[in-house]
């Protein structure tokens, strides 16, 4: 989680840091999913052979959130593309010296 | 027949846009997807009215999605607490389309108008579901749509100028986080009590009265993550250029509607989950939020002067003006959740106005506002000159506007809580404002170019008007407002005390 938010903070790349998320969001995700370990559980299906199971509620939210996670990545490659195409770079230095440069 | 439709009124709200952008997505015709947007808002409009007439009956409606009960199904509330929003929502939406059709046709490839429209539903759709939902996983799922959305408009902005895309990346990235980390807190919530309900979380919090760290985790988690998203001050550095390099009309819906919606579950969130934990709370609002207002109005205030660019001048203003609401929702009572809710209203109006008119103006000279390229428009364009002038004196606070109400009610709750250095520095930086707002002033009307008067399209001053108009009769006639806000108070606070 850490290391996601790391690089997300310090890489001048911009495909970098959606890289950067992407790790930071499935972190979290992972955290999520070990929440629902309940101690000696089974998988939650019916059978005669358990009495335990684990929670399934937050698989089923996370699954949601994967979808959310990869609408995001998505998204942010599609932008990254159109900054690449307009700018011909997608380092934020690169960019912030011709922005820079255009405003004078 | 209607009746069905009119039963399902507080799901139909968020999920009519929502079914609708999916259509109208491939449309290739230019006037159609707006023709149709216009009809879904209209008919949005009229569920929101009987949502407001059931609310008059009943005072609560809570809508189980699929009959599951909670706290095992999601939940949408209404109540006295957001029914004024959803209406307001309701209202500004509708005219904000209406005035955005010409705008857009000008601004991104007229191909593009399915797409703009269906990005513009969706936000609209999950902006409104942040607005109803009881449910905080839920909330996230509605968090991200809109963010998506509203990325994806801004970076329509990129036909006029292309840091229009950076400015979208920087709000995917700094979004995600602020969402990410929501949902963090939202995970530690979850694995205390097991529920994610917000009424239920109250019952199950209770049981660790004397305070769990994982819990005051999950709760920081939680609210950090809905600050960066509501823009509050040391992390709104997404918003400025988020807001001043989308397109007009984009700028218009996401600066009156798409913060407001976040701010309003934020105080939902501290005054009905988290009031369980005093000290807590206290804690935070008086050592965090309280000082971080202060901060956002003074240094949003300060930076708004040097710009020259309208539009970034006006999102600087944002976030002068979301601090003097969280200024008064830090205040812990009655009064200050009133001001807050005043505000919010109030600040709605304002903001769309003055983007609606400098949207015009973008759109009219063909390149972006800036200071300089204003000269002598008061006499150009002097209809939605006069209407950005009485939005403008309304940001600043004078009589007669609804912004004078605003700071009439933050004063008189600063002054209940004797907040003595806060009325000063709110006093200060309303000085302020009229130091940056009479910079517009001077270059439309008291330069010497004088030019001739052109027409203008009524299509698109009419919605200025109807804002501006607003203004006026919520500065003279104000009780609608404030008694909205004075009843979202009320059910906040009894909630405190049950």
């Amino acid at each position: 989680m850490v290391g996601g938010l790391f690089i997300i903070i310090t890489s001048q790349n911009y495909l970098k840091k959606v890289i950067g998320l992407a790790i930071f969001q499935t972190a979290v995700f992972v955290f999520f999913v070990s929440l629902a370990k309940v101690l000696d559980g089974t998988a939650p299906i019916l059978t005669k052979m358990a009495n335990v199971y684990s929670n399934p509620l937050p698989h089923v939210l996370i699954l949601t959130a994967i979808v959310v996670g990869v609408a995001t990545s998505a998204l942010g490659l599609a932008l990254v593309l159109q900054i690449y195409r307009n700018y011909e770079t997608i380092e934020e230095k690169e960019i912030q010296s011709l922005e820079l440069k255009s405003d004078k | 027949m209607f009746n069905i439709f009119l039963d399902d009124a507080a799901a139909l709200v968020v999920v009519l846009p929502l079914l609708i952008s999916a259509i109208i997505a491939f449309m290739p015709s230019k006037i159609w997807p707006w023709i149709i947007s216009l009809v879904t808002l209209v008919l949005h409009l009229v569920l929101s009215l009987h949502l407001l007439k059931e609310i008059s009956i009943s005072g609560l409606i809570v809508y189980e999605f699929g009959n599951w009960e909670p706290p095992w199904g999601i939940s949408f509330k209404i109540d006295g607490v957001n029914i004024g929003l959803q209406l307001l929502f309701s209202i500004f939406v509708l005219i904000s389309t209406f005035y955005s059709r010409k705008i857009f046709l000008s601004e991104i490839d007229s191909g593009d108008s399915g797409k703009a429209y269906s990005l513009w539903l969706l936000a609209i759709g999950s902006l409104n579901g942040i607005i109803l939902t009881n449910d905080i996983f839920n909330l996230f799922v509605f968090l991200e749509i809109s963010a998506l959305a509203s990325i994806s408009l801004i970076a329509l902005g990129a036909g006029q100028n292309r840091k229009a895309l950076l400015a979208a990346f920087n709000y995917l990235i700094i979004g995600a986080i602020g969402a990410t980390f929501y949902v963090i807190g939202v995970g530690f919530a979850y694995a205390m009590t097991g529920t994610l309900n917000m009424n239920d979380l109250v019952i199950q919090l209770a049981q660790y009265s004397d305070g769990q760290l994982a819990i005051f985790a999950g709760m920081s988690f939680m609210l950090i993550g809905l600050m960066v998203k509501a823009a509050i001050f040391p992390v709104h550095i997404w918003l400025p250029p988020a807001y001043s390099y989308a397109p007009s009309a984009v700028s218009t819906l996401l600066a009156a509607l798409a913060t407001k919606t976040i701010l309003y579950f934020f105080v939902r969130l501290l005054y009905e989950v988290f009031i369980i934990y005093p000290s807590y709370l206290s804690l935070f609002l008086d050592f965090v939020l309280y000082p971080l207002s202060l901060l956002a109005i003074f240094i949003g205030t300060l930076i708004a002067i040097y710009q020259d660019d309208i539009k970034k001048l006006l999102a600087f203003s944002s976030i002068a003006q979301i601090g003097y609401i969280t200024l008064a929702f830090s205040l812990k009572d009655h009064s200050g959740i009133t001001s807050g809710f005043i505000h919010i209203f109030n600040h709605a109006l304002i903001k769309g106005g003055l983007f609606m008119a400098v949207g015009y103006f973008a759109i009219l000279q063909k390149d972006r506002v800036t200071l300089t390229s204003l000269k002598g428009f008061g006499y150009k364009y002097p209809i939605t000159s006069f209407a950005l002038l009485i939005c403008g004196l309304s940001l600043i606070g004078l009589p007669l506007t609804n912004g004078f109400i605003s700071k009439l009610y933050l004063f008189q709750a600063l002054y209940t809580n004797q907040m003595y250095f806060s009325i000063a520095l709110v006093a200060v930086s309303s000085a302020l404002a009229v130091a940056y707002f009479w910079k517009i002033v001077e270059q439309m009307w008291f330069s010497e170019i004088k030019l001739k008067t052109e027409k203008e399209d009524a299509y698109i001053y009419l919605p200025i008007w109807i804002i501006t108009f607003s203004i006026i009769v919520f500065g003279i006639y104000s009780s609608p407002i404030i008694e909205f806000s004075n009843l979202s108070a009320d059910y906040l606070i009894s909630g405190y005390q049950n």
